[in-house]
């Protein structure tokens, strides 16, 4: 079996799950082998848990500034790999620093990319969702060893023990005038909740919320349902909610579960960015919002009524079990 | 200083946008073509450091005829001259090939300091190719900036993405990518727009950009769209008036649907 490289998502002591999705999806076209780059010692923390998921090899590209600059330390370690064991095909996660590494890496290559697959059939063929869910696309690369970016959630984790053996790769020295430096880092704000791009449920409040103060009714339900917290752009450009939480064209692209749109109109480039959830429940006062077009089920009313008292309904359902 | 702006031009998002039956590439014979929102905030970017630091403006754009439309509305807002990439041999381009030949045309202007571009476009949304035109050239990328700042020969960005947020510090030249965070972007003024006109445009093409190539032909793209399928659209299910006891008939749809 061919080898089939991916680049680990980790957090220098924990190897994220994006990183198990990876390794099932790598299995459907040959042996997976796990990069790695990160600080000295990264590689052996983390190698038992990618053996146990897959990883035949753990290749450990370490250096004590792997993590200073954006980017370059992963695309370097994939290069070194690419070249030491010509695979069958990369594999990194379609995060905003995934897609970036995986474009840069198949420059360098001179190989095709292929971004946000959301599946992968033993021929390399990919599967792409395209213009905000309205298209499915089946693409394959043409030219050189394929680049592939996954979307995140798009593969279940499998357990799947081996034994990995790790190697060596030596970084080369990073040019500080062709790398952009981290200077500082501020952790997501996401606190307890799911990620959104990652979340089954997702609860989405809109200009409808009418405020900063009454986005805690969404968090509220959004709790209840153990789900994360969405945006439309009306809400983030009001001031409502920050940014980063913006669901649609020029945000986020969800597909949980369940996705619940309070007080949210139903704009196209909102809908572009959620119309692949598997349920959508739509609550507005206005009965001609265009949500309602696409919901499995609307609920014309004030949301400050009706998703408190489901947020009681469904905390009482879970309390009795 | 010397400041490069990569623009594009993109089906507006308001309308709906198709694949072409022929070869599965988008169909812009049909789409209403604006500038994408994006580079216009990377532009206005570009006009605002003009103001404070002094600077010209060269704005890039890559696209069929069309996109000089693209290239006249920034340089209605501002920028001083244009370069338009229009090759027939472009059609279907992908992230690799393209950011290859924005690199190419940037190598083109003389003492570039910062290029600047949108963090993705709306259209192909891969979001990829700033950061690789900076890989090409040798600079650092300084992506998803929602915050920039360039000052005694360096540039500082705050970098927003789902990870959370850094502080990202480089020397110039350097690449910036912007989000639609960063600023308003301003509308061309009747002068602008009239001044536009007199502005110099300059059309290349591949033979321009890349005069050495062999000519076994031009590869426009590493991939293949095998097959492209429309999704069916979805249709409204179950809809009621709340009269008190919503929240309680959604549970029970959500209990129906095992989401709860």
């Amino acid at each position: 079996m061919p080898d089939v490289l991916v680049l680990v998502d980790h957090d220098e002591e924990r190897v994220l799950k994006s990183t198990y999705e990876l390794l099932a999806a790598a299995r459907r076209l040959g042996d997976p082998a796990a990069v790695v780059a990160g600080t000295p010692g990264t590689a052996a923390r983390v190698k038992e848990s990618l053996a146990r998921h897959g990883a035949m090899s753990v290749y450990a590209a370490e250096s004590t500034e792997a993590g200073d600059f954006l980017g370059t330390s992963s695309v370097d370690a994939l290069e070194l790999a690419v070249r030491q064991v010509s695979p069958a095909a990369v594999l990194v996660s379609a995060t905003t620093d995934g897609k970036e590494v995986a474009g840069r890496l198949a420059a360098r290559l001179d190989a095709g990319v292929l971004i946000d697959a959301v599946d992968l059939d033993p021929s390399g063929a990919v599967t792409q969702i395209v213009f905000g869910g309205s298209c499915t696309v089946h693409a394959r690369v043409t030219h050189g060893i394929p680049v592939i970016a996954v979307r995140l959630g798009s593969f279940e984790p499998e357990e799947h023990p081996v034994e990995a053996t790790q190697h060596t790769l030596v970084l080369p020295p990073i040019d500080p005038s062709a790398s952009a430096r981290v200077v500082a880092r501020r952790a997501a704000l996401a606190g307890d909740r799911p990620a959104l791009t990652e979340a089954a449920v997702v609860v989405s409040g809109g200009r409808g919320v009418g405020g900063a103060d009454g986005f805690k009714v969404v968090e509220e339900l959004a709790d209840a349902l153990g789900g994360a917290v969405g945006a439309s752009r009306a809400a983030v450009d009001a001031g409502y909610y920050p940014h980063q939480y913006q669901v649609g064209q020029t945000g986020k692209s969800v597909s949980p579960q369940l996705y619940v749109a309070l007080g949210i109109s139903g704009a196209i480039q909102h809908l572009a960015g959620m119309q692949t959830s598997k349920t959508i429940v739509a609550v507005n006062k206005d009965p001609e919002a265009p949500v309602f077009g696409l919901a499995d089920y609307g609920v014309v009313g004030d949301l400050f009524a009706v998703a408190p008292q489901l947020t009681r309904e469904v905390t009482a359902r879970r309390t009795e079990r | 200083m010397n400041i490069v702006v990569l623009v594009k031009q993109v089906p507006d998002t308001a309308a709906e946008r198709t694949l072409s039956g022929a070869d599965h590439t988008l169909d812009r014979e049909d789409a209403d073509l604006v500038l994408d929102e994006i580079n216009e905030r990377a532009a206005e970017e570009a006009l605002t450091l003009k103001e404070t630091m002094g600077a010209e403006v060269t704005v890039v754009s890559m696209g069929p005829e069309s996109a000089r439309e693209a290239i006249r509305k920034v340089l209605a807002m501002g920028a001083d001259r244009g370069i338009h990439i229009c090759d027939d041999r472009l059609h279907g381009a992908d992230v690799v090939t393209t950011a290859r030949v924005l690199a190419a045309a940037v190598r083109t202007v003389r003492d570039v300091d910062l290029v600047l571009a949108g963090n993705a476009t709306t259209d192909g949304q891969s979001s990829a190719v700033p950061a690789v035109v900076a890989d090409l050239l040798g600079l650092p990328p300084l992506t998803h900036a929602r915050e920039l700042t360039v000052d005694a020969g360096r540039v500082r960005a705050e970098r927003e993405t789902e990870d959370g947020e850094v502080t990202l510090d480089a020397p110039l030249p350097a690449l910036v990518s912007v989000t639609e965070k960063i600023n308003e972007p301003r509308y061309p003024s009747f002068k602008g727009i009239m001044a536009a006109k007199k502005k110099p445009v300059e059309t290349v093409d591949l033979d321009d950009l890349f005069p050495d190539a062999d000519d076994t032909g031009f590869r426009v793209t590493g991939t293949r769209v095998v097959e492209a399928v429309p999704r069916p659209a979805r249709v409204a299910g179950t809809r009621i008036t709340d009269d008190g006891s919503a929240g309680r008939r959604l549970v029970e749809f959500l209990i129906a649907q095992k989401l709860v």
